[in-house]
């Protein structure tokens, strides 16, 4: 990833507690997957049509993963690694079992991205419980902060937060079953 | 859900940083070894002569031996719990082997070539087959359970890993009730009695450890 963002910076504020540096690493890193992921799928013969499956997918474990880099290295190669298993893991449930080396186009980073392919995945929400689809979706959808959601709901924010961790774990392996 | 919408998500989840894996690995295999301790003190026991034994250079060669792979296995399941894959893993038991070569080659120049095949297939072979890998199942799974919140580029590798720490674990409580101190013994069936259980970590792990 050859870009002039310092995203090993960016994750070490967010791991502080800095929300914006964490929404720019999240939003920087789901630009250059999904560039990554639709020359993958082309590489293997595929559509690009799951792409964005693909890249919600390796963000949630991106995130749900954080604890698994390690500070003392370079972000890149761990943003990579994940990308990479991600996809093969992705070509895999579809009968896809030649190799596949990301390596060769993934220190590009994306420019020209239309952002309307953005594929909605409301069936994936769907399937969560409804105390959880509801906080997922009021913060996401809705754009409310969780000590709003607390209060609409009734609960306190640490609730929310925990309803809402567990929710995008839940999420996470509903990814997994859904191609599987 | 659009894309955006889930960073929007992401970003509002701020759970705690969990505390490093390998506190979260000790804590299990220890959890899990005083499991198999109280099973190992009802079923086997310590040895008799412990104390005379202590003191042997066998003895003490073959509990350097099995920590040293507990050590080293320790820091090969850390290493492979990570989306970036170590370059070469199996460099990391490297030490191991030296050691263990190195404790053959002294009994072999020590002991009279007679003695070689009495030394080598010992008193308790069947024993040591079995109770290693039985007092390494509760070890592996707490090992495997605290690996499920690592991201192992090769789920299969670390449960491996996993099951290699396990038996290790294992022959360091069968260690302190085998009477067969030999390099030659040692080398030979703690091995053999370790194959299953990294086996079963493989398999096991390939299934979940995937993320």
């Amino acid at each position: 990833m050859s870009n002039p963002t310092d995203l090993s910076a960016l994750m070490r504020r967010a791991r502080q507690g800095d929300d914006e540096a964490y929404r720019r690493l999240l939003g920087h890193v789901s630009l250059w997957l999904r560039a990554i992921v639709r020359r993958g799928l082309i590489a293997a013969g595929r559509g690009p049509a799951d792409s964005e499956d693909v890249v919600q997918e390796a963000l949630l474990a991106m995130h749900l993963k954080r604890d698994t880099w390690d500070e003392t290295q370079p972000i890149e190669p761990w943003l990579r690694a994940i990308a990479r298993y991600k996809l093969v893991d992705h070509l895999r449930r579809r009968g896809f079992h030649d190799h596949l080396d990301i390596e060769d186009y993934a220190e590009e980073i994306a420019v020209a991205v239309d952002t309307d392919a953005a594929v909605d995945s409301g069936a994936l929400l769907a399937g969560l419980p409804e105390r959880q689809r509801r906080i997922v979706e009021e913060i996401s959808l809705e754009g409310r902060r969780a000590a709003e959601v607390a209060a609409k709901l009734g609960m306190t924010e640490g609730a929310v937060r925990v309803t809402l961790h567990r929710a995008l774990k839940a999420l996470a392996v509903a990814y997994r079953r859904d191609r599987s | 859900m659009k894309t955006d919408k889930l960073i929007d998500a992401l970003v509002a989840d701020r759970a705690p940083r969990g505390k490093p894996l390998r506190w979260a690995l000790a804590a299990a295999l220890l959890a899990g070894g005083l499991v198999s301790f109280a099973f190992f003190l009802a079923t086997l026991g310590v040895r008799a002569d412990i104390e005379p034994a202590l003191g042997t250079w066998r003895f003490d060669l073959k509990v350097g031996l099995v920590l040293l792979a507990l050590g080293l296995a320790f820091s090969l399941c850390i290493a492979l719990s990570r989306p970036v894959a170590p370059a070469h893993p199996g460099r990391r038991l490297l030490p191991l082997a030296a050691l263990a070569v190195l404790a053959v080659a002294i009994e072999l120049s020590v002991l009279p070539s007679v003695s070689w095949s009495s030394r080598l297939v010992g008193s308790n072979a069947m024993v040591c087959l079995v109770a290693i890998p039985t007092l390494a199942i509760v070890p592996l799974a707490a090992v495997l359970a605290i690996l499920r919140s690592g991201a192992p580029a090769s789920p299969a590798l670390a449960g491996g890993a996993a099951g290699l720490l396990a038996a290790a674990a294992a022959a360091a409580l069968y260690a302190f009730h085998c009477f067969d101190d030999s390099p030659l013994f040692v080398v030979t069936w703690y091995a053999l009695a370790a194959l299953p259980v990294i086996a079963l970590g493989a398999v096991v792990g390939h299934r979940l450890l995937r993320w």
